[in-house]
């Protein structure tokens, strides 16, 4: 037998892994491990390689360097056995259009030398809320519809690992809570899972979490230890005239980094620098209902620190 | 006072009882409101809602099932040709020919809203100084970096000047820093009297609008300020206001 190690804790495991298309670096010398069991998080925006990296732990595609296991899988010499027990959820829908629901799933269920009725209970929860729509053709789905058809069809042949690449993109905020709900189940019946997710908001729902930009991670970890690495006082500044505070925030030199968040301004400040004073400058500057209060920061904020400084 | 501050009173979208129908599916419901003259106006709803129908009839794409509509002061109706001449649009899937340079992209979509070839030269160049892009100008879209790209769709939806700008999910999948830049852009546009109508998944985004609607289930269930839509739901964030307001949809679909 070829080297397995399905005794061990580790679900996932990449080593150095690089890839390049033409003159783009996807992918750079990334290298992380995933417990079984662990809902591991993979956040970043557009282009900063997740896709390459799951389509790498799913045998799609080749990496130029580097090593990496599934489920004690070599991705190069086993990917047949990978292919077996992992579920993967492509970014883009990805099923049949001309077959209808419940065919999708049984044509899944197949291919993997299984049944619906042998695993229905791993994916009951999802499927009862299309199953009113089983003879209806998965190209005439709504957007909702389509993404937990796909879930279930990725779980089918209950997976050890699953692989789920940006299930929630453009997906609104209720239904992303929802849908949120179904992978902590999911965890409970010992599924590692693998998520990508370009919403930062998404990350306190992770075990942990990479962030990821430009083919490297900036730092894995749980999101509690990344939140407390932030390493400095963060304030929320407002003020009546937010656009106005925005641009008095960046031109003075106290203020070390200013971003709008929602309803104010995210700042942090000089180490000397009081904020009765940054208070007085603006009031000075005609700015009125100003409140500078601390808080602590989200993963947003970390990321976008950790993005400026490109610290590992 | 002579405020510098934007909400003039001239109303640039202004509908009544606007509905679509297909079959027997009520996709947009009588719906009603009117949007002024440099305003940031957000465009919230679950998916499913019914935002892409609306935004498709306010676009003069779609013709009402009932209703009125009048969009840059035409009619929706009777005049969808002029309406397209004088709105901007842009969505986070269709932008820009990836395969034309950066220039070309501006010539064509220039020509395209009929300004003349002076024009689209003299605003080329000042578009690339102010982007900072003067570099990138003969290279081809497809390898600008996503953060550029999204800058220049997004210029070259308001190249033309129009008097409202339709934005799609202009931010999805950007890294935090662009998304925050994309902002300062929208607000330069309606500073300088453009009317943004905007659409977003994110609900820090619907914060940086002077008005938000919230639709559910083909309705406008809810329209004022974010300041005003907090304190009505009691609700310490945007979120908070739309999960209470979204959770109410009936429809099948999630």
């Amino acid at each position: 037998m070829t080297n397995q190690n399905n005794i061990s804790d580790i679900a996932v495991s990449c080593a150095g892994i690089s890839k390049h298309y033409k003159k783009v670096q996807a992918l750079k010398n990334v290298s992380f491990e995933v417990s079984k069991g662990e809902i591991f998080g993979i956040i970043g925006p557009d282009g900063a390689g997740k896709t390459s990296l799951f389509r790498i732990l799913t045998t799609l595609i080749l990496a130029d360097n580097g090593n990496a296991t599934v489920n004690g899988f070599d991705v190069v010499k086993n990917y047949k056995n990978i292919r077996e027990c992992v579920g993967y959820m492509p970014g883009k829908f990805s099923l049949y259009q001309d077959l209808t629901v419940e065919e999708n799933l049984e044509f899944f269920a197949t291919v993997f030398n299984t049944s619906i009725a042998e695993n229905y209970d791993l994916i009951k929860d999802i499927y009862v809320q299309i199953e009113p729509f089983k003879t209806r053709r998965a190209g005439k789905l709504s957007g909702g519809m389509k993404q937990k058809l796909a879930l279930s069809c990725a779980l089918i042949h209950k997976p050890a690992v699953l692989f789920l690449d940006e299930p929630t993109t453009g997906v609104d905020p209720v239904s992303r809570k929802e849908f949120w709900g179904m992978l902590k189940n999911l965890k409970k019946q010992g599924i590692t899972i693998l998520v990508s997710t370009p919403y930062m908001d998404e990350a306190s729902l992770c075990d942990r979490i990479g962030l990821i930009q430009n083919g490297s991670f900036l730092t894995i970890d749980t999101p509690e230890e990344i939140i407390a690495g932030f390493g400095q006082q963060l304030w929320a500044a407002h003020s009546k005239n937010m656009n106005k505070l925005l641009t008095d925030l960046r031109s003075n030199i106290q203020v070390k980094s200013s971003f709008a968040f929602g309803d104010s301004v995210h700042i942090t400040l000089n180490e000397d620098y009081k904020t009765e004073e940054l208070r007085h400058e603006l009031e000075a500057k005609g700015h009125t209902g100003i409140s500078i209060r601390t808080i602590k920061p989200g993963i947003e904020d970390c990321f976008m620190e950790l993005s400026k400084t490109g610290v590992r | 006072m002579t405020e510098i501050i934007k909400p003039s009173l001239e109303k640039v979208i202004v509908t009544e009882n606007l509905t679509k129908k297909f079959g027997h599916f009520t996709a947009v419901d009588h719906i009603s409101f009117e949007v002024n003259r440099g305003e940031i106006f957000g465009f919230l709803g679950a998916n499913g809602a019914g935002k892409t129908t609306a935004m498709r009839m306010l676009c003069g794409l779609s013709k009402p099932t009932s209703g009125e509509g009048t969009v840059a002061g035409f009619d929706i109706h009777k005049q969808p040709e002029m309406v397209k001449k004088n709105i901007g649009y842009m969505s986070q899937k269709f932008s820009l020919y990836d395969d034309l340079k950066v220039w070309e992209n501006i010539e064509l979509f220039g020509g395209i809203y009929g300004m003349t070839d002076n024009e689209i030269k003299l605003k080329t160049d000042e578009l690339m100084g102010r982007l900072n892009f003067e570099s990138e100008r003969d290279n081809l879209v497809k390898s600008l970096p996503l953060g550029f790209k999204q800058k220049l769709a997004f210029s070259v939806s308001i190249f033309h000047t129009p008097k409202v700008v339709f934005l799609d999910e202009p931010t999805g999948g950007v890294d935090p820093i662009t998304r925050r830049k994309f902002w300062e852009m929208i607000y330069e546009a309606a500073a300088s009297g453009i009317t943004v109508f905007v659409t977003t998944h994110y609900m820090d985004e619907a914060e940086y609008c002077d008005r938000v609607s919230i639709m559910v289930d083909g309705r406008i269930e809810a329209l004022d300020s974010p300041a005003n839509l907090k304190e009505q739901y009691n609700a310490r964030n945007m979120d908070g206001v739309f999960q209470q307001l979204a959770r109410k949809a009936k429809r099948v679909d999630s």
